[in-house]
């Protein structure tokens, strides 16, 4: 089974969301930056997957030499080896083209990543990828076992999820719970270390999209206490404030 | 040249999230000064009548491909279809719902048809200066500004961000034709588990909540019984599903379901940044938590100070009573 996860490195889930230079720009200050919590799921069944079947687990990342810590710890919690994509990702076009590029030449069984990266949200990269190199896409996907040279899965859906058979190869945008999330240990981060990262420059690409500006959600205002004896009151403001009553 | 948006259903009805893309349609419609908002809808389990109603959000027209086959929302042949219909119509603008469906579907269109593609989206374009839209990014937390600079566009609208419109008259309903590749049914689906109860987590209006402060799954009778009395969906935190509590697809926040409810209602959860990242959209939040320092309190409209084994029965009470 050969098996590549294609990482995203974001802010931390508990990161406080600032911008600088007039909203332009992503204030870094303080920021830890984490692999994709999604992607970590993918990465982890990956892992779990090559230890009952064998193969090898290569990683991607699109990104400058800034994320290479997490393409480290990625390592670590058991990839063999890794590329990156030396470049700025911009849109998630421009990231599809890249990994879809890695996916042509490398004969994968299996191409996972998360559902979505937790700072865009788009939801976009494997369906993308799925369509330019014409292979299967699921998301999201929250089981996904092998048999042979068919893979089972179940995908959430609104209110309930669904089972799916498909022929590998394919591409899934994955999410919890479709392993038990891996927490590298002291041999991993030593072996990490040494294991090989590729560094490639990017295909060229034109991104669809530019992200110009930021903005914050207006702030909140005070919270109303209610007393604990007089529910009627909040009642009442379900009915009379919200409306939804 | 038209604008198509595409519709999803469940259970014989049009999704409120697809009411909402229509209405958007017909509103950016009427800001580019196109004259025709094409409404397209795949499978066979909505009626015809259902489909003409779409004119009140504005559909000047439905395409109806009714082929049974398609039921069942498989991502490579609704692709399929829906590339064929932004042809056959010529359309330059594609809305449709940002949803467990509409996120794989719309990026295999992106790729058929060539089109940019902005998904989240909260609001209407800025066309002032080309195509700009707002979308909602870390994961509620902020927005970003985008510009769309192919022909083409996609707009992937979020959930409740969007007002149903509901004036209009019927539209006529076409059928549409598309044809169907065997190989788009590589995927196959093998098996559909529905969630019971009667109102779907991610679409509902009003969600009431618990976590783990409730103590174990056999106190969720008390929270069903407020979620009944709303006619609210319910939801819970992560380590409530973890520990099987309540079903996967209940759990709310950054790893889980996002939801945008008007009223959130959030029983014995302390409010962890990354819960709040999954309901931070809502337009109301209301907590109950018996920790006045439970940091929930800070994201909330309304706070009560308590034990929720006592108040969440009396609350149930009072709103039957109201
Ligand atoms: C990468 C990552 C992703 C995560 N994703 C999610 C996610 O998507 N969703 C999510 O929810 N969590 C997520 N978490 C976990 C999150 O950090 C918190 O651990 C979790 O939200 C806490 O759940 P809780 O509030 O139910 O439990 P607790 O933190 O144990 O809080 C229970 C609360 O109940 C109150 N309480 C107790 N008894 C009563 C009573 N009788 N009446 C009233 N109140 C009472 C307590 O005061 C307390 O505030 C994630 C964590 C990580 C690291």
């Amino acid at each position: 089974m050969k098996i590549l996860v294609c990482i995203t490195h974001v802010p931390d889930t508990t990161s406080k969301i600032a911008f600088t230079d007039d909203n332009t720009k992503f204030d870094t200050n303080g920021v830890q930056y984490i692999i994709g919590p999604y992607d970590d799921y993918a990465l982890a069944r990956a892992v779990e997957i090559k230890e009952q079947q064998g193969g090898s687990v290569t990683l991607l990342n699109v990104g400058t030499a800034e994320t290479e810590p997490t393409i480290r710890k990625g390592l670590a919690i058991g990839a063999d080896d890794a590329i990156r994509i030396n470049a700025e990702p911009t849109d998630s076009f421009f990231v599809a083209e890249q990994i879809a590029a890695i996916v042509k030449e490398g004969n994968y069984d299996l191409v996972l990543m998360g559902r979505e990266s937790i700072d865009y949200n788009g939801g976009q990269v494997h369906g993308m990828v799925g369509e330019m190199v014409g292979l299967p896409s699921i998301s999201p996907v929250m089981q996904l076992d092998i048999e042979g040279d068919t893979a089972k899965l179940a995908r959430e859906i609104e209110g309930g999820k669904e089972s799916l058979e498909v022929k590998l190869p394919l591409i899934a945008g994955c999410q919890e719970p479709i392993a038990e999330w891996k927490i590298p240990n002291m041999r991993g981060i030593m072996t990490a270390r040494k294991k090989p990262l590729e560094v490639r420059e990017p295909s060229s690409s034109n991104s669809k999209t530019s992200t110009f500006k930021y903005e914050l959600p207006p702030p909140k205002g005070e919270v109303k206490m209610i007393d604990p004896e007089q529910v009627e009151e909040l009642v009442r403001a379900l009915k009379s404030d919200i409306k939804v009553l | 040249m038209s604008i198509l948006v595409f519709v999803e259903n469940a259970e014989g009805a049009i999704k409120k999230t697809s009411l909402e893309a229509v209405s958007y349609a017909a509103a950016l419609a009427e800001n580019l000064g196109e004259s025709e908002v094409v409404a397209l809808s795949i499978g066979t389990e909505v009626s015809e009548g259902t489909l003409a109603s779409l004119g009140k959000q504005g559909a000047t027209k439905v395409l109806n491909v009714a082929k049974e086959e398609l039921n069942q929302g498989v991502t490579q042949a609704y692709a399929s279809v829906i590339a064929q219909a932004i042809e056959s119509t010529n359309a330059q603008h594609i809305v449709l719902a940002k949803s467990s469906l509409g996120d794989p579907v719309a990026a295999r269109v992106a790729i058929k048809v060539n089109a940019a593609l902005a998904s989240n989206v909260v609001d209407l374009p800025d066309l002032s200066d080309g195509f700009k839209v707002k979308r909602s990014i870390y994961t509620g937390k902020a927005f970003a500004w985008m510009t769309l600079n192919s022909d083409r566009k996609i707009i992937a609208i979020k959930k409740n961000a969007i007002e149903v419109k509901e004036s209009g008259n019927d539209a006529p309903v076409e059928a549409f034709d598309a044809s169907i590749d065997e190989a788009d049914f590589s995927a196959k689906i093998t098996h559909t588990d529905k969630a019971e109860g009667d109102v779907l987590l991610p679409e509902a209006d009003i969600v009431v909540s618990g976590g783990r402060g409730m103590k174990g799954p056999e106190n969720w009778g008390m929270l069903e019984d407020l979620a009944k009395t709303l006619g609210a969906a319910t939801g819970c935190s992560k380590p409530v599903s973890d520990m099987n509590w309540r079903p996967h697809h209940e759990h709310v926040g950054q790893t889980g379901v996002k939801v945008s409810p008007t009223l959130y209602i959030a029983v014995g959860i302390s409010g962890a940044i990354q819960h709040l990242a999954g309901v931070n959209s809502s337009k109301y939040i209301v907590v109950i938590n018996q920790d006045p320092e439970a940091p929930f309190f800070k994201a909330a409209d309304y706070g009560i100070v308590g034990d929720a084994f006592e108040i969440v029965p009396k609350l149930t009470e009072a709103i039957k009573a109201s």
